[in-house]
């Protein structure tokens, strides 16, 4: 195994992939990253699930836009999840657009992108993807998966769905299903997308992508990954560039045009019909339902120790959210930690530094 | 690895606990308790306490603590779900000291119960001589800022447990440490007690 950060890998396993949505892919593509080494007994791998628009880049220099990594505060040298004690995985998710399986893929049966053909996917069927990885790099136990936000919900799936493979699960900012407020405001990023004439019904160039409608998607997101607090204390009633309003419709206010940046550099990483894939993915979540809407049912035969961490500005997934998840799991007998955070960042803080939430996961991890 | 002695309160308190017993240490602060009795008895052990820095210090240690408070959050654990449930020095901060001991002895087969005396001889001294509201050894903040809400003396609790029907099991009445044998309501500075539904 090359034990350079990153190398941007990649594996096609073949073999019908069957969706839990009752589809089936006729071939797998993962694309992922690792850093450290497996050791000899295999004991020291950590599974990180990243969050909607994130990827496999959690400790690598993103290609597109070359920032770091998205959570070198907490994958890295000296920090909690250290290549130099753990060997880190980090795949796209299936429906991704970074490499791994997903709408811009090439069908293999049409020889044509597979667009709005490709199944509807579920937070299970991303997590059945991510253990055919593992088997495919020998990996046969998870020390440990850690997720915030869409990647805490894989992290509990992974919990339920392969007991035995999972020692210990870290599900930071995130919920157990999809409430209805998180639904609503994936739809309207869905209608932004849709409505855009250059959508096309999911058919477009990818080099004519609807950047408008996946603008405002992610503008009307963004929002919900920030707080109230959070926003008044960036930005307040400040004005860009200028010192009166132009009573007109340019982004007068910092806070405008903060959002149009977010929005359009989105565009730049993003693909449109992955957002919406996704996003559906994450709104179908609901640990309970198969289980007679019992949510300590389904965690009834989980063998794993949890931590779950939230944070006190987060509206998109609150800390009630977490304590149905502490409640359930407390209510199935498995050892569980729980802690709320001070935090004025809203969702987004669990991606900020935060030295609270890295001596948790430390003491969690190492304990 | 040689386990940190206890505290002579929490000694008492663990004292009441069985080997490879599953406890629940409510108010368990940075997780002293359940990390001495998991290395020294083998036990299966729980936390809730609400100061967010004890919990991360308690899961730190390897324990699985819950943020949480519980004047609210007891009514979420099943019934019998701890062989014992722990209550050490936190009744007197709980806002109704009478449904939580409900809830320690449905969620506990038993529960063990440890507070201040407030029938204590200083606490009565300062009080009837001195006209003010005791700051004691065990009771160290003055009246204004203490998170006590609900003082009780030795007595009181007995009669509260014979009321709620409860079995005392065992009860014990310590000074400094010290087991009180004489007039415990006098002369204890904390009672424990192993309660029983």
């Amino acid at each position: 195994m090359d034990e350079r950060f990153g190398l941007d890998r990649r594996v096609t396993l073949p073999g019908d992939f069957p969706l839990a949505g009752g589809g089936v892919l006729p071939e797998l593509t993962i694309a992922y990253e690792t850093y450290g080494t497996l050791n000899a007994a295999g004991s020291n791998a950590i599974l990180i699930c990243h969050a909607l628009t994130l990827d496999q880049y959690v400790a690598s220099a993103h290609p597109r836009t070359g920032k770091p990594g998205w959570w070198t505060r907490l994958v890295g040298p000296g920090q909690p999840v250290d290549p130099e004690h753990w060997f880190v995985i980090c795949a796209n998710v299936l429906g991704g657009c970074m490499g791994s399986t997903g709408p811009t893929s090439t069908d293999p049966r049409t020889g044509q992108p597979y667009a709005m053909d490709f199944p509807v996917i579920t937070i299970a069927d991303m997590v059945e993807a991510q253990a055919r990885l593992l088997d495919h790099l020998g990996v046969g136990t998870l020390a440990a998966v850690i997720g915030g936000s869409m990647g805490g919900m894989q992290a509990l799936t992974w919990a339920v769905k392969h007991p035995a493979r999972v020692k210990k699960v870290v599900a930071i900012a995130t919920a157990a299903r999809h409430s209805a407020q998180n639904i609503a405001f994936h739809e309207v990023g869905r209608q932004a997308i849709m409505a855009d004439p250059m959508w096309a019904g999911g058919a477009y160039a990818a080099d004519r992508p609807p950047a408008a409608g996946l603008a405002v998607a992610r503008m009307a997101a963004h929002i919900t990954y920030l707080s109230e607090e959070g926003l008044t204390e960036k930005f307040g009633r400040r004005l860009q560039d200028r010192d009166a309003v132009s009573f007109g419709f340019d982004a007068d206010f910092q806070v405008e045009s903060y959002l149009r940046y977010q929005g359009l550099s989105f565009v730049e990483r993003f693909d449109a019909n992955s957002y919406l894939y996704i996003t559906r993915a994450m709104d179908y979540f609901d640990l309970a339902e198969p289980h007679g809407g019992s949510l300590a049912r389904a965690f009834a035969g989980v063998q794993s120790r949890f931590c779950l961490v939230s944070f006190t500005s987060d509206w998109l997934y609150p800390t009630a959210e977490s304590r149905r998840i502490v409640r359930a799991l407390n209510a199935a007998g498995a050892p569980v930690s729980f802690v709320e955070l001070e935090s004025p960042f809203g969702h987004d803080a669990f991606l900020l530094d935060a030295p609270e939430m890295n001596r948790v996961i430390r003491g969690f991890l190492t304990a | 690895m040689t386990p940190v002695p206890l505290r002579p309160d929490l000694a008492a308190v663990a004292d009441a606990v069985p080997e490879g017993a599953r406890v629940l240490d409510i108010g368990c602060g940075d997780g002293q308790l359940l990390a001495w009795l998991r290395d020294t008895k083998g036990v299966e052990g729980r936390g809730i306490e609400l100061d967010p820095d004890d919990v991360a210090a308690a899961v730190g240690r390897g324990l699985a603590v819950v943020q949480g408070d519980a004047d609210t959050d007891l009514a979420d654990y099943p019934d019998a779900a701890f062989d014992v449930v722990i209550l050490s020095n936190t009744l007197q901060a709980m806002h109704r000291p009478a449904a939580v001991l409900a809830q320690l002895v449905r969620i506990g087969r038993s529960a063990v119960v440890s507070f201040p005396n407030f029938g204590h001889w200083r606490v009565r001294l300062s009080l009837s001589l001195g006209g003010r509201m005791p700051v004691t050894r065990s009771l160290p903040v003055s009246w204004h800022e203490t998170p006590n809400i609900h003082f009780c003396t030795i007595a009181d609790f007995e009669a509260l447990a014979v009321e709620m029907g409860l079995t005392v099991e065992r009860r014990a009445g310590l000074s400094s440490g010290r087991q009180v044998a004489l007039w415990p309501n006098l002369l204890a500075d904390t009672g424990v007690f192993v309660l029983r539904r």
